[in-house]
């Protein structure tokens, strides 16, 4: 039995890893179109819906009462069932239909109507309809601020950076529900730090989240999930009603909402009924519309790894998100929990959110490592910060996080410390000590961090839930503690919930507490030239990361003022002696530029040819060829003055040629035309062979590293280098003899 | 909130603009947390507001908020969870309607707990 070592390698790659299960819809294995779905229909008699996919008024179950008396809209549904799936499908690609008319049209339509006009769809037309449908014009992204010791000093510090690197949003949770209150407070003081007008929640049970956002230390909550079958609902004791009357408990008190729901929930509790994933979240999206919703977190959130393991999987998430977005409702598009193994499977997955920008792109990035993920660990975390911002940079694509200095997030880091340590000593709290500070600014995890007393925090914690203190009173202890911007961002975070204008689709705020929804920040997209355009300061901010370096800063100008020149030109050069070989090397060569690609000095590449050169008994002479850049004619004109009628062409960056008088110029002797790999051997080496050519003797191979990634780290330098040397060209001095100082 | 009372236990609401939470007045103390609560026509205006954008359910999500804005917290957080399966008896249900009609002025809020009441009974989500 033979065994391929490829097949075995693959076999081990971390996509190797993930799961991947056949479709049977029997077992709720199947992520959309599934063969036991309902067709759409829909019967409508005296205004009412007496029958919807398939099933007869009587027969409704509570969700589906629900969606016929709240969701769908009945002045349009007859004409929006009446029209083909395949032409509305069409109209969410087309850039002549605005968003409007497909809002309008798409909400008269059944769930499985929905489904079959998604079904239409290729991943290229979703995230194209997606880009037209998403609510707000301006991309967002939200954070997860989570620690496993619940240290509520590197909370603040993280949720401080968090707030710096842009995000809209932070969500943070508890391990031990009784540190809510600290967590929640953390949150508030950290994100108001990094920048005002962040929105916080704190994911806990529903009484508890309502009495952190009472105080005003949340502003939002998206605890609300929701399941696409009655038995599922019902499992998480839950009806349409009860999480639509506890929606305008939340408004009625200022606290934005977005329900929770995703393909893989209801398979995963059992309870699918041999329906397929999407359009039982299709259910579900309709039934949080019609409990007044302005959003929803969706995209199989922690289901994905289930969906995922299907057939067209990652698809179907792509497409509950488009139906989201297509009924009017804010999107905060998942990719938050772990999708896969494979870094390339994940970011494959990643980019049908990112590319078209969803109103969230993440409904959660890690913002800290895995480990003090207290949502299961993040699907990305805070060590892929910089490739997200690197592909943000490729693409011109605002995905929702700013690029910032390690300096900058140190500060901010700072301040949220200390900022936290006056509201605990104004409170009363256990002290925060400057150790702490000083350990959370610095640190990488939780680990890092001086243990503290989690019975007092806790004890602390609860007694501040049970008292009168609300989030006016961490303003004022700001105040009182000299941390006036912190205090002003927190009591505007206050001030703008008298009018609750955030209430109203995917809002989030600036930094200067101005409101950007679905309303003011409109999505007006209807082709090329139109909608979100990444642009103007978004743009500048964007691009300039902090690993971007300046042309000079790569290759930088030979500091020469100090050094006495080693390089002296000596009048025009002429054919030598029979015993030389002579070496040519590019205008810039020792002059403006003093290194090769792969930093040796020139001096010392110098040395080592004529070194290689004089162990065969031959004699190195250095002329300069100051017209040409090009290596086979620096080359073609050394072999051409040579004595032996060897000449070694040497560019600046270090490409090397052998060649013999008399031969075209790319028809060479030897050529390394991989300068990086060119080490002060390999240019002995090099001076060996020459003499060995002029000397009728066979030459030896050239010691060169191999390394696949050479060029992909150098090709910026080799190009910069190269303009410098075509820069040094000067027509006028075509061969110059060359003068060695020893 | 079955038993009848005649103390009147809806919540107040402030009367101060939002250009009165400055810095200065949080400095002097003049500022209490009902200051900075939504106020029940902010929600009504909210709820204009969606509907001129064709956003009905949610216009009648802020509609009820705002009906609810004069309900306190612990009742709130009582009332859904009768509203969970198999919490209340049809009969509470309908009482339940009732008093928000009646003490807090909620017609569009008893409106939908009826309405939760019919589906209940139909679909076996009433407690026996």
């Amino acid at each position: 039995m033979y065994r391929s070592k490829r097949f075995a390698r693959r076999a081990e790659r971390p996509v190797n890893l993930d799961t991947f299960v056949a479709e049977d819809h029997s077992l709720g294995l199947k992520a959309m179109n599934g063969p036991a779905d309902p067709s759409p229909t829909l019967v409508m008699q005296a205004g009412r819906i007496i029958e919807m996919d398939g099933t007869p008024e009587e027969q409704f179950d509570t969700i589906d009462r629900y969606i016929a008396t709240h969701s769908i809209d009945r002045t349009i549904a007859v004409e929006a069932m009446a029209t083909s799936s395949l032409k509305l499908a069409r109209m969410l690609v087309d850039i002549n239909v605005p968003r409007q008319d497909l809002l309008k049209l798409l909400g008269g339509c059944t769930p499985a109507k929905l489904c079959e006009i998604v079904g239409h769809l290729n991943v290229v037309e979703m995230m194209m309809a997606m880009q037209k449908m998403r609510a707000r014009r301006t991309p967002g992204n939200q954070a997860h601020v989570t620690n496993w010791r619940e240290n509520p000093v590197l909370m603040a510090a993280d949720a401080a950076e968090a707030a710096l690197r842009g995000f809209d949003e932070l969500e943070t949770t508890c391990r031990v529900a009784r540190m809510a209150p600290f967590n929640a407070l953390a949150l508030l003081v950290g994100s108001q730090t990094g920048r005002g007008g962040v929105l916080t929640q704190c994911a806990v049970e529903e009484a508890l989240n309502l009495r952190l956002g009472l105080k005003g230390l949340t502003t939002y909550a998206e605890t609300l999930s929701v399941y696409g079958t009655d038995e599922a609902l019902r499992d998480g004791d839950d009806t349409p009603w009860s999480k639509g009357f506890l929606a305008s408990a939340y408004a009625s008190r200022g606290i934005k909402i977005r329900f929770t729901s995703g393909t893989g929930a209801e398979t995963l509790m059992g309870y699918e009924h041999g329906r397929s994933m999407l359009y039982l979240e299709a259910r579900c999206l309709l039934l949080a519309k019609g409990a007044g919703a302005q959003g929803v977190q969706n995209g199989a959130i922690s289901c994905v790894a289930l969906t995922g393991a299907l057939p067209e999987g990652v698809r179907a998430i792509l497409a509950e998100n488009l139906i989201a977005a297509s009924i009017g409702l804010e999107v905060a598009s998942g990719n938050d929990a772990m999708s896969s193994h494979s870094d390339m499977r994940k970011t494959a997955k990643l980019m049908l959110q990112f590319l078209p920008g969803t109103d969230f792109i993440t409904s959660g990035y890690s913002s800290m490592p895995r480990r003090d993920n207290m949502f299961g660990g993040g699907n990305f975390d805070a060590e892929d910060l910089d490739d997200w911002m690197v592909i943000q940079r490729d693409m011109r694509v605002n995905a929702g996080i700013h690029p910032v200095t390690e300096n900058e997030v140190l500060m901010v880091r700072r301040r949220a410390g200390e900022a936290m340590r006056a509201v605990f000593e104004s409170f009363g709290f256990p002290s925060i000590t400057e150790h702490e500070i000083e350990a959370a600014v610095e640190a990488y995890a939780s680990d890092d961090m001086p243990e503290r007393d989690l019975v007092a925090d806790i004890k602390a914690a609860e007694d501040f839930l049970a008292g009168p203190s609300t989030a006016l009173d961490v303003a004022r202890a700001l105040l009182d503690g000299g941390f006036d911007d912190i205090a002003a961002n927190i009591l505007s975070m206050q001030r703008v919930r008298i009018s609750g204008d955030y209430l109203q689709p995917a809002a989030v705020l600036d930094a200067n507490f101005g409101v950007k929804s679905a309303f003011s920040d409109r999505n007006d997209y209807e082709g090329p030239g139109t909608g979100y355009r990444l642009s103007g300061e978004e743009w500048e901010r964007l691009r300039r990361i902090p690993q971007e370096q300046s042309a000079a800063r790569l290759v930088p100008t030979p500091r020469r003022a100090s050094q006495e020149p080693w390089l002296t030109e000596k009048g025009s050069a002429t054919t030598g002696r029979d015993n030389e070989v002579v070496l040519g090397v590019g205008p810039a060569f020792g002059e403006s530029l003093d290194n090769t690609l792969c930093g040796l000095n020139h001096r010392e590449v110098i040395s080592a040819i004529a070194e290689g050169v004089a162990s065969r008994g031959l004699q190195l002479r250095v002329v300069r060829i100051g017209d040409s850049a090009d290596l086979g004619i620096i080359g073609t004109r050394a072999a051409s003055i040579s004595g032996s009628g060897i000449g070694i062409g040497l560019q600046s960056k270090g490409t090397t040629v052998i060649q013999r008088k008399g031969l075209a110029p790319l028809n060479n002797l030897e050529l390394f035309s991989q300068a990086p790999l060119l080490s002060r051997d390999a240019y002995r080496q090099i001076g060996v062979n020459a003499a060995c050519f002029a000397r009728g003797e066979p030459p030896m191979p050239v010691p060169v590293r191999v390394d696949n990634m050479a060029r992909l780290r150098l090709i910026v330098h080799a190009m910069l280098m190269h303009k410098r040397e075509i820069a040094a060209i000067d027509p006028s001095r075509p061969l110059q003899a060359l003068e060695i100082s020893p | 909130m079955n038993q009848i009372d005649n103390e009147d236990i809806r919540r107040k609401e402030s009367t101060l603009p939002p250009e009165g939470v400055t810095l200065e007045a949080l400095r002097n103390n003049c500022l209490s947390p009902d200051d900075v609560t939504i106020r029940k026509s902010e929600l009504e205006r909210q709820a204009r507001i969606a509907e001129a954008q064709g956003y009905e359910q949610l216009a009648r999500n802020f509609r009820r908020a705002a009906e609810l804005v004069a309900v306190p917290g612990d009742v709130l957080l009582e009332t859904y969870d009768r509203l969970r399966p198999g919490r209340s008896r049809y009969v509470d249900l309908l009482a339940m309607a009732q008093e928000f009609a009646a003490r807090y002025d909620a017609p569009e809020t008893s409106a939908y707990i009826r309405e939760a009441a019919e589906t209940y009974r139909a679909r076996g989500l009433i407690r026996e």
